[in-house]
């Protein structure tokens, strides 16, 4: 079976000027590295890695838009240098928090006016939009004009033009960026759905949520640093961490003491909070025999333990194990509340 | 074309991609029509400026004439500049650009496209402005042929719209600088083409250097049919006008074609050109 997407040995540098500085010396980005990858029709697979890891740069050259530096990549196939047109009748493509369309059109015509790049007739256009644009709840707002939608709308109908050729390969790049909780649950929704609808539709959707991956994807590849550093399914992924364990540790210090964890091997800190004179500590644990460390110094420190939690690890604690690095750099970046299953 | 797929249905696809981009500027002008008020009033009011002028003087009856085609038309050089030229760069800011490069589609198709709904509004602009400044401003027009008339004014808006399309993908290549260019070719233009003025007053050398613009041999030919027979004001006879125009619009297209390929395959090397931050 021909595989939807496989790339070999592919890498892409950028030569870029250094930002505000005074030399002109270009620098060298990397921004993928020796990727191998191969998605067979039918899976959704989920591309995992913090800003900058290099998803966007993936999707970009897997769509046509970007040659690579090294290596071969197919869609479908077909070689992204020599049939980038056969490809592009295969697939489509949506980036999160991107807009497209006309102001002065309505949303049901800027979908019409996509469908004609497909050569779709009238009748069956409008039956693709009308379908589509009731899946991200703009039934309504169907006939306004584009620019009297709000920005999260207009996301919404570019979010739907992925969809409007029945694309046998689609690239989400990071599709529920910026949209709003209960928004976001129903894209996720419509994704399993679109997947389910017809045999050998083929997804490959880039997120750095990790619960998005873990929930919504078949194959999880993590990147990082332009790097596919694992790759398997989410249950086979948290394999790759064996006997690990994840403790949440909330404490209320006494006497402004608080213990130190940074000599206890194979104790790893991956968060650290404090608000009114009570700190939170995320610690990825290699053996439930640390946890035996870890009350050591808590009673050395005499500190009071509000809460202790055990919880099997999840994604993310597979990228920090793996990479050493935290998925997200952003602070206050809220994970999506995922639904119920 | 798509791999396997027959010349008809290619054809077929793009006929559709060039109705759907035209689409957007027939419809734009429709739904503000109060566009046109501006578009038609502020020509005529720069137009009656120039000819009070020229009737305080009793200047010769042709000359008014010049002055009005000249006004008319100018429309479609601004939309050429503006909405040719700086299309893609407007369309990239829209989001949309990336999209016509990751469809199956030929790029010329949505220049076409862009081309055929901008001299449809442009027309009917430019229709307006003229007959409401002739009979505004008494200047009697006489056409001799309106075959000739027809041929000098399409094979001007062909080479013209070429030179946008071309415009429009150097413009990208070449960035913000490209939209400074356009402000800075607004005035010269005008001067050179002899918008407001027979262009045969500048000199043979400098009226065939401006030539390359299409509009400058667009306005001599089309003058010389609707102001029938007259020969004070001629640069170059009207049927040696129609050939030139015709080889531009083929070189043009030619260079358009061309241009749009440079600027994808340098799109797809640097990785800048398309998207909207970077
Ligand atoms: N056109 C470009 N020019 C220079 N550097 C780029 C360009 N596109 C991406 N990069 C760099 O490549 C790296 C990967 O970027 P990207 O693929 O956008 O990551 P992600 O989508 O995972 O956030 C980043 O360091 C980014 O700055
Ligand atoms: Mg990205």
């Amino acid at each position: 079976m021909t595989p939807a997407v496989l790339t070999g040995d592919l890498g892409r540098t950028f030569t870029a000027k250094p930002f505000g500085s005074k030399s002109h010396k270009p620098v060298t980005v990397t921004a993928l590295s020796h990727v191998n990858l191969e998605i067979p029709p039918g899976e959704l697979f989920g591309l995992l890695g913090p800003n900058g890891a290099g998803k966007t740069t993936l999707i970009r050259i897997l769509s046509t838009l970007l040659l690579p530096s090294y290596g071969k990549a197919f869609v479908g196939g077909y070689d992204i240098e020599t049939h980038p047109q056969k490809i592009r009748s295969l697939i489509n493509m949506v980036s999160g928090g991107e807009t497209s369309g006309y102001g002065m059109l309505t949303a049901r015509e800027s979908l019409w006016l996509f469908t004609q790049f497909y050569g779709i007739p009238y009748n069956e256009a409008f039956k693709r939009i009308d379908y589509l644009l009731k899946v991200v709840g703009l039934e309504d707002r169907a006939n306004v004009k584009l620019h009297d939608l709000s920005t999260g709308m207009r996301q919404k109908v570019n979010f739907a033009r992925g969809f409007l050729n029945n694309p046998s390969v689609l690239f989400l790049d990071e599709p529920t960026l910026g949209l709003d909780v209960h928004i976001a649950r129903g894209v996720r929704t419509f994704i399993k759905e679109w997947m389910k609808e017809e045999e050998g539709r083929t997804i490959l959707l880039t997120t750095h949520y990790l619960q998005e991956a873990e929930q919504l994807c078949d194959r999880v590849a993590i990147i990082s640093d332009g790097k596919i550093i694992a790759c398997d399914t989410p249950d086979g992924l948290k394999k790759l961490i064996p006997g690990r364990i994840r403790l949440e540790l909330v404490i209320q210090p006494v006497n402004g003491r608080t213990p130190s964890w940074n000599d206890i091997t194979g104790l790893n800190l991956i968060e650290e909070k404090e608000a009114d004179n009570e700190i939170l500590f995320r610690f990825l644990l290699n053996d439930e025999g640390i946890v035996h460390h870890i009350m050591n110094r808590l009673v050395n420190s005499e500190a009071r333990i509000l809460s202790l939690k055990k919880h099997e690890p999840d994604l993310e604690d597979v990228f920090v194990a793996i990479t050493g690095k935290k998925l997200c750099d952003d602070e206050t970046a809220e994970p999506p509340e995922i639904p119920e299953q | 074309m798509i791999e396997g797929e027959g010349f008809w249905k290619f054809l077929e696809r793009q006929i559709r991609v060039i109705i759907a981009r035209a689409y957007v500027r027939v419809v734009g002008m429709n739904r503000e029509p109060s566009w046109m008020l501006f578009d038609v009033s502020l020509p005529v009011l720069y137009l009656a400026a120039y000819l009070f002028l020229y009737k305080s003087m009793n200047a010769d009856e042709t000359f008014m004439g010049c002055l009005v085609l000249g006004g008319s038309m100018v429309g479609f050089w601004m939309n050429v500049l503006w909405g040719m030229a700086g299309q893609f760069y407007w369309e990239k800011e829209m989001g949309n650009l990336q999209i016509f490069f990751l469809s199956p589609i030929s790029r010329m198709s949505i220049l076409i496209g862009m081309a055929l709904g901008g001299m449809y509004s442009t027309i009917i602009r430019t229709l307006v402005t003229f007959f409401l400044a002739s009979w505004l401003f008494h200047v009697p027009f006489h056409v001799t042929n309106i075959w000739t008339l027809l041929a000098v004014f399409f094979l001007t808006l062909t080479a013209l719209y070429g030179l946008g399309m071309i415009g429009s993908s150097v413009f990208m290549l070449w960035g913000r600088k490209g939209l400074f260019l356009t402000e800075l070719l607004h005035e010269p233009v005008f001067f050179l083409s002899g918008f407001y003025f027979p262009v045969r007053i500048l000199g043979f050398v400098v009226a065939g250097i401006a030539s390359v613009l299409p509009i400058t041999l667009g306005l001599d030919g089309m003058r010389q049919v609707i102001y029938g027979g007259v020969t004070n004001i001629i640069f170059l006879p009207v049927g040696t006008e129609i050939l030139l125009l015709g080889i531009l619009t083929v070189l043009y297209g030619i260079g358009a074609c061309y241009f749009l390929n440079v600027m994808e395959k340098r799109a797809k090397q640097d990785g800048r050109i398309l998207t909207r931050w970077l």
